[in-house]
């Protein structure tokens, strides 16, 4: 398990047309990881993620995607995803193909994806319109025990999954705490498992029963310090409530919008510049 | 009429929380629900369980979350679950007592659309989806559903089903073997609706002190139906309004509070 700078983990292993999960939930976004596949310029990705949130948003509004698979996509407690939006509703800055599923339907389908199944099952009842959407991939099935009807989602393998995490320690093997959401079955379901982290350190102290990804999962880390901003990573720094606040008006506008991610993405190095400039580095 | 001491979302929250009783196992949505959960549990309901979707069990918040997710949710949680388990282990396995919703738009068997306004392909508004809502909507024993009212909102025909309510009513939601009962409540800025015992269309059950059918009515988008008798509800007493007022500016402070990140080098 190599120790990368980010810029050369994601140009390594993150290509035009890929599919990417970029997991976490709510918690422990890779943000760092998304900017620099934003200044790599890759294009024509398959974006899937749970909660898009504003990192999809901003990947979205700067053309790497044509394809998005999710289950919500809002700005939590906030709003509208402004860039989503404009992508879904008036094809700016292209057009985005949806697969649209619920967080109990997509959370199976990374399950399945990281037990080598082709599809994950869970009780069927009430047809939604969720279920007749052109391109929906859930289908029913009987099952052959109890003749009670069954949905079956379809497994998802990502190309990549992105994971932020609190803590590598000295062998590669990487910890994390707190609200963990689907990350550990959508890394286990993709081919290759980039992950950044707080900080490097001698010994995990880990819990019994804590979630550690063994360094032999893992494809390449790097080590970026405040790489979940403006998500949080517990123990480290808390969410910024007031950027998700304040991003509801820089995304609402496509100009704005461009301005701010010229600025604050493509126009600095990386991670670190950017948290110094928004003059949250300490 | 004077102005009456409070604002229309401080009846709607101290109503919704008073549908919760100790000791009830709740899945929390944001905003409203977010709020009214904490008050009880603040309140008259101090044993009430809090599931946030992020994998939060029985959580004990001191400041309401801006998102599902916040760290807050965490370290006052009595157990953090990844999220198959959440949904597979607690939500579908019947362990949810109450469950809350809101929508962008509601018709009046209580089904909701929280996916798209006009067409899915082409929509004039694309909405955040379905999240949690329609697994909820389903599984938890009882819904509560909060709302404001509005023709826009409360409408004859959804543009799209994203979580079920009573389907065509009629006992049609028990036939399609759906195990939570359904939405027991809409909690509203005009009062609340119930499903009528045998049709199950929602009808004009209970007002707020000074608020009139006819304004209930006329903000609804298909002809709502007026129980036979209609309760009114007592106005929030001055220690719950107090309470809730306490926790949301404890909140907006918490939420205004920069955030400093050491980056050891």
């Amino acid at each position: 398990m190599p120790l990368l700078p980010l810029g050369e983990a994601i140009a390594t292993h993150v290509h035009d047309g890929d599919s990417v999960a970029l997991e976490g939930f709510t918690h422990l976004i890779p943000f760092a990881a998304g900017h620099e596949i934003i200044r790599l310029r890759r294009r024509n990705l398959h974006l899937i993620r749970m909660t898009p949130d504003l990192i999809y948003d901003q990947m979205i509004g700067m053309g790497c995607a044509t394809r998005l698979t999710f289950s919500w996509g809002g700005n939590p407690g906030v709003g509208s995803l402004h860039r989503l939006r404009d992508a879904v509703e008036r094809q700016w800055p292209q057009p985005l193909a949806l697969t649209e599923f619920s967080h109990a339907e997509l959370a199976l389908a990374f399950q399945a994806g990281a037990s080598g199944m082709s599809c994950g099952l869970m009780p069927h009842h009430a047809d939604t319109d969720l279920a007749r959407v052109p391109g929906a991939a859930l289908r029913t099935v009987r099952c052959p025990f109890s003749e009670r009807l069954l949905t079956a989602v379809p497994a998802i393998n990502p190309d990549v999954t992105i994971l932020h995490a609190q803590q590598i320690d000295a062998q590669g093997n990487v910890l994390i705490r707190g609200i963990v959401g689907a990350a550990k079955e959508a890394a286990l379901a993709a081919r290759r498992v980039l992950v950044t982290v707080e900080e490097r350190v001698g010994e995990l102290r880990a819990e019994m029963n804590a979630l550690v990804l063994p360094s032999w999962l893992i494809t390449a880390a790097s080590i970026v310090p405040g790489g979940a901003y403006p998500s949080y990573a517990q123990g480290y720094y808390p969410r910024d409530n007031r950027f998700y606040l304040a991003w509801d008006e820089i995304a609402r506008d496509r100009e704005a919008f461009t301005a701010w991610m010229e600025r604050h993405v493509l126009g600095v190095r990386d991670h670190a510049a950017l948290l110094r400039a928004l003059g949250v580095a300490a | 009429m004077s102005a009456p001491g409070y604002t229309p979302d401080e009846i709607m929250t101290v109503t919704a929380a008073r549908h919760l009783k100790d000791g009830a196992v709740c899945f929390v949505g944001i905003g409203l629900p977010s709020a009214a959960c904490n008050l009880a549990r603040m309140t008259h309901a101090p044993h009430l369980v809090l599931i946030y979707e992020s994998g939060t069990v029985g959580t004990r918040p001191e400041v309401l979350p801006l998102s599902i997710g916040d760290g807050e949710l965490a370290e006052t949680a009595t157990a953090i679950v990844p999220l198959p388990e959440i949904f597979a282990h607690y939500l579908q396995r019947g362990r949810v007592d109450v469950g809350f919703l809101g929508a962008a738009q509601i018709d009046a068997f209580g089904n909701l659309n929280s996916t798209v306004i006009g067409d899915y392909s082409r929509p004039r508004v694309r909405l955040p989806g379905a999240g949690g809502a329609s697994e909820i909507a389903t599984y938890a024993r009882e819904v509560l559903i909060i709302m404001k009212q509005t023709p826009r909102s409360f409408v004859p025909r959804l543009d799209f089903l994203t979580s079920a309510g009573y389907l065509g009513g009629h006992g049609a939601r028990a036939a399609s073997g759906s195990p939570g009962a359904g939405p027991r409540a809409v909690i509203t800025d005009f009062g609340v609706l119930r499903p009528h015992p045998e049709t199950e269309e929602l009808e004009l059950a209970a007002l707020y002190p000074g608020i009139s059918a006819q304004a209930a009515r006329a903000a609804t988008g298909w002809p709502l139906r007026v129980a036979r008798h209609i309760e009114t509800l007592p106005a929030p007493q001055p220690a719950d309004l107090g309470v809730l007022r306490d926790l949301e500016a404890r909140t907006r402070e918490a939420h205004a509070r920069p955030v400093r990140i050491n980056l050891r080098n």
